[in-house]
């Protein structure tokens, strides 16, 4: 028997991914434990290992398009084995109409594969047009065919992600205060859109326009479409559900920086030399995240995960840093950062903000923390407000440090200062703690020796 | 055929064979237009196999027509028989008409089996033909189970059960055989000896040197005869028949006879040689010995010889007329049958 | 019409059917091995031929085919035989008279004649009669059409489906699961026929329907009623008849429940579960599916003789229960 390599669930909520590249080709001899190709998901690269040794053959898995997790995207077949070739009759089988309607719908990766590669593995290609890769009941497809509803905008609860009755009975309650625009078995979604692609489960809670609603508002011509990639759905729905989800409550402080600016630049300036540059160059944010790990430290009930049945409370503060990347962000974070010095919080967030830009972060890298900071003072952003990425409980917004006039001790004067603001889960985190911690963090940012000890 | 009488008949018969001596004049005709019947009947389906008129195959029974004829004459309408795949002989021994044989070949609705059977399941059930069948043997308990009913049910019938050499070594003939003799049911088991079980001879395949001598075994009496001699034939059956009748249970018959053609169309006659299937056929056909007999006897000139074949042929060919014309059935009536139609 | 109901066993119920079938018809026959003064090897004829006799409770030598044979030879030509099979497992004998003449003969004969002959199967496991005297082989002959199919599974229904099988024109073959025969349940007096071919709805339910022959039917129950303890609502169907199926009466049950759970206590592949499932698969029911049809069968090993051994060769209680529970709570 050939071994099936599939399409590896690798992240939390991951439910697709996309192949960035093979690393051997059809034909090719692979041994067990060779990288055969990397998954490209939201928010990282992946590197998968060949499940056996052998031959690749039946490689399915086409690079940039989104795959269901569980997939199978090619086979190894032992030395001599040979090769099924059922699977490639029914790909062939496959009247022209269906693979035309198949193929029409981008959004079905793994009806396309069974439609447009006749070396189709031996897997349970169907052909079918309404999604032969969605694990589904044959009772969910039908509900989810009546009611117009595309089974890849479902969210399965059954076993291996199959989506049954009462998935489809409450995509069809979520759905049900829009009630224009049905889309009917004659006017399939999939007919109408045939270039959007939207893999990722969205189960919007109270359904926006349609595409179709918002696209009639604009003249025909007058844009261009550009599908989604994984990344910016999982943005999407991910502070779609944050922010319809968590009682945001804003906290906001502004920080005077010059004793910090100061204690910057003497540092930088007698950071020791390593392979001709600098050991390191602490920016303002390095002494941010600092600050906040310890302010957390300071203010521990701050330092929480909400959970339904309980609060985590959090023994150590790991904070993390939104990174802007093409198409997107990505939110690496700094573990134990109170133990950490400046040095290497800065060294550590240069190579993470490398690799995500890279897109080589391993999920551990960017799953989980305690809280997060946002920096936009770089953009001359004077302030503004985040959205509570869960399971963090605060996140920090960061503005411009720039120079403001300041009254001390009844005096008008010039300091350079830093507005920030908490978001908080106000489930979590109340207005007054908030504040504490709030306080803590202008602490340290103003005297900023006081990181040090 | 019932009760053969010779009331009516002048001649003097007292040193002549059996046959002549118990059936009248029409009869014994009669039974020679049946062995011709059976002979054209066999020769015109073979020529319509050949012209790709019919599918299938057949197992052709030339040169064996005093058995089928000779076992039968003692039965009336009523009395049954179960048959065998070389079975076309006793069909038409036993009463049925070669048109609807014929159209049953040619998987006609006409046919008796509305071409559901064709030539391996061929029965005219109204002249008391149960069935031929296709497994060897099929049809001994079948023919046992008749003549219970028979006896449970009083109705004086006899059951005649054909097989062939190679039917007795199947159990099924042994344990009916027993069950016959212990219950004592009205039932004469015939074996027609050709000598092959397909290609193996009753030497190479049986203990015994003749299968009447399995009779023993079961406590009936086993009797041997020249198959290819009708009166002998008709003799033997006469006598198990009437025995049978008076409730004194089963009798087994041995008829020695030879097929002429192969075992069925695709036989290659490797097992046997030309030597010996021309001494057969040169020496010993049952057709003219019994025809020889009648002009012997002069119960018939060449002239009534001569029409007998000629109103033969000219039913062969009305036969064969009447197939091709018939309907076949359609595709939608493919299961009927299947189950007893219930309303 | 008003008649009594007593409590009979099954093989009693049996028994009373079939000297209703002799009193009631000149042509109607018994036969098989032992079935005479011995009362038959379970003591289902029991003093039958004191009442009727032995020309027509006919022991029959050991000779299965040629016995089969007679049957059907008795039954073409105007008796009506039942014919009692000693085990179920030497029908393997006399397959030839069953297969090839007692199924075959109208169609081959062009509807020339009928075969109103009933065979009786003593059939199953447990007890401890191992491999050779605990055969389920039903669906060996489901699978030949001009037969009839049945497994009876209560005192009512045996009763019933035997008279109905009496008066059928068609060969009738009822498989009687042994550990039935001493089974107890309400069996009216007098004639009365069940319909060959409906099935049962033994329980309602609407979470899953368990579609069971036999004694398996039994087991479902007591499965479901373990389960509605845990709030599951299980529809029991008792299949009665193999061939014909009544495979609208199952449509409906998985239509309305959207699961499938087959039991049977024949070897599990190429069963009647596959034909259950097969008919689902098939039917409109295909996208009421919620949930994979399952199979529960016998194992693929002769019955064993140890006890422990033997009772994990078919399927039991508890692996209804959980393969039940499994389907419905969204494990499978």
């Amino acid at each position: 028997m050939p071994v099936e390599v599939i399409l590896p669930k690798v992240d939390m909520d991951m439910a697709t991914g996309r192949i960035s590249s093979w690393f051997f080709e059809e034909g090719a001899t692979v041994a067990q434990g060779d990288v055969l190709f990397e998954i490209e998901t939201d928010k990282a690269a992946m590197e998968i290992e060949a499940p056996a040794s052998g031959v690749l053959r039946n490689v399915t898995g086409k690079v940039g398009v989104d795959i269901p997790v569980g997939a199978p995207v090619a086979w190894i077949y032992a030395a001599g084995e040979a090769e099924a070739d059922a699977a490639t009759a029914v790909a062939q089988a496959t009247p022209p109409a269906e693979t035309a309607k198949a193929a029409a719908s981008a959004l079905d990766a793994g009806a396309q594969a069974c439609a447009a590669s006749p070396a189709a593995g031996p897997s349970s290609c169907t052909g079918s047009p309404d999604g032969a890769a969605v694990r589904a009941s044959p009772l969910a497809r039908r509900l989810a065919r009546e009611a117009g509803l595309d089974l890849l905008s479902i969210q399965g609860s059954g076993p291996r992600g199959r989506v049954v009755e009462k998935d489809v009975v409450a995509a069809k309650q979520g759905s049900a205060v829009q009630p224009e625009v049905p889309v009917t078995a004659a006017q399939p979604a999939t007919a109408a859109a045939p270039a959007i692609s939207t893999p990722v489960p969205v189960t919007p809670l109270a359904a926006p326009a349609s595409d179709d609603q918002i696209k009639r508002l604009f003249a025909a011509g007058s844009y261009e479409e550009i599908p989604h990639d994984s990344m910016r759905m999982t943005i999407a729905r991910r502070l779609t559900e944050a922010k319809q989800t968590i009682p945001h409550f804003y906290v906001t402080v502004d920080c005077e920086l010059d004793a910090l600016l100061k204690l910057r630049a003497e540092l930088n300036a007698d950071a020791p030399e390593k392979d001709g540059q600098p050991a390191y160059k602490l920016s303002v944010n390095d002494m941010v995240i600092k600050a906040l790990a310890l302010a957390l430290k300071a203010v521990p009930d701050a330092n929480v995960s909400w959970t339904e049945g309980a609060m985590l409370k959090h023994k150590q503060a790991d904070v993390g840093v939104a990174v802007s990347i093409p198409g997107g962000l990505i939110t690496p974070i700094v573990r134990g950062a109170c133990g950490k010095t400046l040095s290497e919080i800065s060294n550590a967030m240069k190579d993470l903000a490398a690799r995500a830009k890279a897109k080589k972060l391993k999920p551990e890298e960017y799953q989980g923390g305690t809280t997060a900071v946002s920096n936009l003072g770089m953009f001359g952003v004077k302030d503004f407000a985040a959205i509570v990425n869960p399971p963090h409980a605060t996140i920090l917004a960061v503005g411009a440090g720039e120079p403001r006039p300041v009254v001390k001790a009844g005096q008008l004067a010039i300091a350079t200062v830093m507005s920030v603001t908490l978001s908080t889960d106000h489930r979590a985190v109340d207005g007054a703690l908030g504040a504490e911690l709030l306080r803590a963090f202008k602490g340290y940012i103003e005297k900023p020796m006081t990181m040090l000890v | 055929m019932a009760a053969p009488s010779l009331a009516a008949d002048t001649r003097d018969t007292k040193n002549l064979p059996f046959l002549y001596r118990h059936y009248p004049r029409e009869e014994l005709l009669g039974a020679l237009r049946r062995m011709h019947l059976i002979r054209k009947f066999e020769e015109g389906a073979e020529e319509s196999y050949m012209r790709g008129l019919i599918h299938g195959t057949m197992h052709l029974s030339i040169g064996q027509e005093a058995s089928a004829v000779g076992i039968c004459l003692p039965l009336t309408r009523e009395d049954q028989i179960t048959s065998t795949h070389r079975g076309h002989g006793h069909c038409i021994a036993k009463g049925a008409e070669v048109k609807r044989m014929f159209a049953e070949f040619f998987g006609k609705t006409t046919g008796y089996c509305g071409g559901r059977g064709g030539s391996m399941h061929i029965a005219d059930v109204s002249t008391g033909n149960l069935g031929a069948n296709g497994i060897v043997g099929g049809g001994i308990p079948i023919a046992v189970g008749a003549a219970l009913t028979a006896k449970r049910l009083n109705t004086g019938k006899v059951v005649v059960s054909f097989f062939g050499d190679g039917a007795n070594n199947e159990g099924a003939f042994h344990e009916a055989l027993n069950m016959a003799a212990v219950w004592k049911l009205p039932v004469v088991f015939v074996c027609e000896n050709n000598k092959y079980g397909m290609s193996t001879s009753t030497e190479r395949s049986t203990a015994v040197p003749n299968i009447a001598d399995r009779a023993a075994a079961y406590a009936m009496p086993g009797v041997i005869v020249d198959g290819n001699d009708l009166s002998a034939v008709a003799q033997a059956s006469h006598e198990a028949v009437e025995r049978a009748r008076r409730g004194e249970g089963p009798s087994l018959i041995e008829c020695k006879t030879y097929r002429y053609r192969g075992h069925s169309k695709s036989d290659r006659n490797r097992y046997r040689t030309k030597d010996e299937i021309d001494e057969w056929m040169a020496n010993r056909d049952p057709i003219e010995r019994y025809e020889a007999e009648l002009s012997a006897f002069g119960i018939a000139t060449a002239e009534e010889l001569e029409a007998v074949r000629e109103a033969v042929r000219a039913e062969i060919a009305a036969g064969i007329d009447f197939a091709k014309e018939s309907p076949a059935p359609v595709v939608a009536d493919l299961a009927d049958y299947v189950y007893t139609e219930q309303n | 019409m008003d008649t009594a109901v007593r409590e009979l066993s099954y093989s009693q119920a049996i028994q009373e059917a079939m000297a209703i079938a002799l009193e009631a018809d000149e042509r109607v026959i018994l036969m098989g091995e032992d079935i005479g003064v011995y009362g038959g090897a379970f003591q289902v004829t029991g003093d039958l031929i004191e009442r009727f006799g032995p020309e027509r409770v006919i022991d029959t030598p050991i000779s299965e085919l040629g016995g089969a044979g007679v049957a059907v030879g008795a039954a073409v030509t105007g008796l009506r035989p039942i014919f009692e099979f000693q085990f179920s497992d030497f029908a393997t004998l006399a397959m030839e008279q069953i297969v090839n003449q007692a199924a075959k003969m109208r169609y081959m004969l062009g509807g020339a004649v009928s075969v109103p002959l009933v065979m009786r199967f003593p059939a199953g496991s447990g007890t401890g009669a191992a491999a050779q005297h605990s055969q389920s082989l039903e669906a060996w002959l489901g699978h030949v059409p001009g037969l009839k199919v049945i497994q009876p599974s209560t005192p009512h229904d045996v009763k019933g489906m035997l008279l109905a099988a009496v008066a059928d024109p068609d060969p009738v073959m009822i498989f009687e699961h042994k550990l039935l025969y001493k089974m107890k349940g309400p069996v009216p007096e007098g004639h009365y026929t069940v319909p060959i071919g409906k099935a049962a709805i033994r329980r309602d339910g609407k979470d899953l329907t368990i579609v069971a022959t036999s004694i398996m039917v039994h087991k479902a129950l007591e499965a479901a009623e373990t389960l509605a303890g845990e709030g599951i609502d299980i529809e029991v169907v008792d299949l009665r008849s193999i061939r014909p199926l009544d495979r609208e009466t199952i449509i409906a049950s998985v239509k309305k429940t959207s699961r499938l759970l087959c039991v049977y206590e024949g070897v599990k592949t190429l069963g009647i579960g596959a034909e259950i499932s097969a008919t689902i698969a098939e039917s409109e029911a295909f996208d009421y599916l919620d949930a994979p049809i399952v199979r529960l069968g016998g194992s693929e090993t002769p019955i064993p003789y140890n006890p422990e051994l033997e009772k994990a060769a078919v399927p039991q209680v508890p692996d209804i229960v959980a393969a039940a529970r499994d389907l419905v709570s969204g494990v499978r």
